[in-house]
């Protein structure tokens, strides 16, 4: 809020005064202090629509009930949302919801996080006394965009999906056609949903008109469990939820992501994603999923233990370390996280000494940038890696590293998660005739691509969503991406392979695990001081600039 | 927790006669010859035509010969049928979720008509680990799947064979036979 101090009213809410900003509506500020008045319109990141009528409160002196998400509170307004009458209000008004809403359940995708189911179990609970056939619309279940399939019937037409093509997405693609209970939600003819945030509309349908193509039918909503995260696609780092489902491998042809879904955050992304983080999850099941450490003998590799791939490496590493002229090259990934990035440089400072440092942010992803969430830099940490002093001093760029390669400057190369040969642009150019000058080249990273088919050394890692780690985004907000399920196959957090390899190496790294990692780095690195896993909290907390 | 042991006794001690066991087993001779005696009389006496007040027992020359069953007996599951004959079942998976023997394995797919809109692309029930307790058949919102087959041998050589996959669960039909002579049954 700019330019002077809020004025604040006295509201009376169900027989308890409160204070609440000038200006607030009943239904934010009845939330604000833990009294929710249902509603299906009314959504805090889109204008106000007063479609759906769910929200109904009794005020004193007005002798209709109000609408609370457009009624503003106002000094000495007494409010009373669980009087009898409003909750007659909301039984008729659920009653008049369902009418023609279809009770597919079975075959709706929404069961299990339906509006309509929840709140007819709160509040609805009535016989129905319909006894003329529901009306039925021209289109059931129909594809209104790549990811987006729309069923009109099931349509409860609170309008939110048009209200975020309108002014979130800005992309007017959706709009309310006819009248009475002809009227529908369609796409503009000749149009599609397809703007780069609209996976949003799916989130946002309080009922199961709108439903993901993607994850449709794969896994119903009550088998799937939850892990607080942030998205691993650019360096906005939005919140998000990993929805999986381990506990029925069978489903979801047996992938264990099954969607993602948007985490409100004020300050970095508010309730929104976008699609190419949204979709982004794909290569976590995907099937070129490095499941063991592999090593190359004679151009065929072959599996090995852990234990084994880490001496190999460790003993590269060493080797070209103390040559003269073959340096150690290790590139240096921002899709790291914080904890990965810090062990790695421990590492080396400590045991290797005169290994360089290779930083780069090209990415395979193309960089599409908006002005609203997405960014160029497509990788989640680089503002953490150069925290941590790996995009500066003693390190080179891409351009440097491949150079020095080609001169045969480079005795052992560590990659880390990043596929050299795949990168967008120039920065992926070239770099066939570069690795052949490499003595020996070690892959740390989760999926099979090029660059691992030509290592010597595979080490695999866990994904984002099978480790625990702190990324920091553009902004410098460190957020935690939680563990969600155990790596697969043999793969190991990057972290405990760091670790691990600086054991091989001969040092002592005793970090049971990445919690007391990130406290050797709020020790060390001042812009985190004092920080904790406990104190960055689910929304994530700024590091001192 | 500590390992404990649990001390289980006999909740009666045997008699003196019974210890010795030879006059059990005298006794057990004589209960199955006077079942033999008293039957045979029993018959002989229906053949001759003398009406007796108890009729002679008779066994079930199981498996050529099936003892009716009642009507509420859960038997083999099935899988119902659409009109278009399609399965009735859209994957909801109501029943694989009120399993409580979590026997029940569903996986759901798009169905090429928007009115459907959703079939199950597989459906297999381990009947090795049903526990035919029928609320599967009370979850279904369809009516999809029922146990009013009539088929009760489930038995077979391998675990493997005990999975029901859809083909199977579609193939097989409600069959009332076995229910036709529950009450002369119970009468008799």
């Amino acid at each position: 809020m700019s330019g002077g101090e809020t004025k604040m009213v006295k509201t009376t809410i169900d027989g308890r005064e409160y204070e609440f900003a000038e200006g607030a509506t009943i239904l934010e500020a009845a939330r604000s202090v833990g009294i929710m008045i249902p509603h299906y319109c009314y959504h805090p990141g889109l204008s106000i629509a007063g479609a759906c009528r769910m929200c109904l409160v009794e005020i004193e002196k007005i002798p209709k009930l109000q609408i609370s998400c457009y009624m503003t509170v106002g000094e000495g307004m007494v409010v009373h949302t669980d009087t009898e009458r409003v909750k007659r209000a909301r039984k008729s008004i659920l009653e008049f919801h369902l009418v023609n809403h279809p009770t597919d359940c079975p075959v709706c995708d929404q069961a299990g996080e339906c509006g309509l189911q929840e709140y007819y179990m709160l509040h609805g609970l009535y016989t129905s006394r319909i006894r003329e056939n529901k009306v039925r619309k021209t289109k059931k279940a129909f594809p209104v965009g790549p990811n987006i399939m729309l069923d009109q019937e099931r349509c409860i037409l609170c309008s939110r999906c048009v209200r975020f093509c309108r002014e979130v997405s800005k992309s007017h693609e959706l709009g309310m056609f006819k009248r009475g209970d002809r009227e529908v939600i369609d796409t503009f003819s000749g149009r599609q949903v397809d703007n780069p945030y609209a996976g949003n509309v799916v989130d946002i349908c309080p009922v199961g008109a709108l439903t993901s193509r993607d994850s449709r039918f794969k896994t119903r909503s009550w088998y799937q469990q939850t892990a607080e995260s942030v998205c691993p696609r650019c360096s906005r780092g939005c919140n998000i939820f990993i929805h999986y489902n381990i506990k029925r491998p069978w489903k979801n042809e047996g992938r264990k992501v099954v969607r993602l879904k948007p985490r409100f955050n004020a300050e970095v992304n508010k309730w929104w994603i976008c699609d190419e983080g949204r979709f982004c999850f794909k290569y976590i099941d995907d099937p070129d999923r490095l499941s063991a450490p592999l090593r190359r003998v004679d151009g065929a590799s072959e599996t090995i233990d852990w234990p084994a791939a880490l001496a190999i490496a460790a003993e590269r590493m060493l080797a070209a370390a103390s040559a003269q002229e073959r340096d150690l090259a290790v590139l240096v990934s921002p899709q790291a996280s914080n904890e990965e990035l810090f062990l790695l440089k421990k590492v080396c400072d400590e045991r290797l000494p005169g290994w360089r440092a290779a930083f780069s942010a090209a990415t395979p992803f193309e960089p599409t940038e908006d002005d609203f969430l997405r960014r160029a830099d497509k990788n989640p940490n680089t503002f953490g890696a150069r925290a941590l002093g790996l995009g500066e001093d003693k390190s080179m760029d891409l351009a440097q590293l491949k150079r020095a390669a080609l001169e045969g400057r480079i005795g052992t190369l560590l990659v880390c998660y990043t596929d050299l040969t795949g990168l967008t642009g120039e920065a992926g150019q070239g770099w066939d005739a570069a690795l052949e000058k490499v003595d020996t080249l070690i892959y740390l990273g989760h999926n099979d691509c090029a660059t691992a088919q030509r290592a010597d050394l595979v080490l695999p890692a866990a994904t984002f969503a099978e480790r625990e780690g702190t990324v920091t985004n553009f902004e410098g907000r460190i957020q935690l991406q939680r563990r969600a399920f155990d790596p697969a196959g043999e793969s190991l957090p990057g972290w405990e392979i760091l670790r691990r390899l600086g054991e091989t190496l001969g040092g002592e790294y005793e970090f049971e695990g990445p919690e007391q990692v990130f406290q050797r780095l709020a020790e060390t690195v001042p812009q985190l001081a004092g920080l904790s896993y406990e104190s960055i909290g689910p929304a994530g907390c700024p590091v001192k600039k | 927790m500590a390992i404990t042991v649990k001390k289980i006794e006999f909740r009666r001690k045997l008699t003196f006669l019974e210890r010795i066991w030879l006059p059990e087993i005298l006794r057990g001779l004589w209960i199955t010859n006077r079942h033999f005696v008293v039957n045979l009389s029993l018959h002989i006496l229906n053949a001759v035509g003398i009406k007796t007040r108890r009729k002679g027992a008779v066994t079930i020359q199981y498996p050529e010969q099936h003892r009716g069953y009642h009507w509420r007996l859960r038997t083999a599951h099935y899988l119902t049928r659409r009109e278009g004959g399609g399965p009735r079942c859209v994957g909801c998976m109501m029943c694989e979720t009120i399993c409580p023997a979590k026997c029940i394995y569903i996986v759901a797919k798009e169905h090429p008509d928007p009115e459907t809109e959703k079939q199950a692309a597989s459906f297999t029930i381990d009947m090795g680990k049903c526990v035919y307790c029928g609320l599967c058949v009370e979850a279904c919102p369809e009516d999809a799947i029922r146990m009013d087959s009539g088929h009760l041998e489930i038995s077979c050589y391998s675990r493997q064979e005990m999975m029901y996959p859809i083909d199977r669960l579609l193939a097989t039909e409600h069959d009332p036979a076995p229910y036709k002579d529950y009450k002369r049954f119970l009468q008799e």
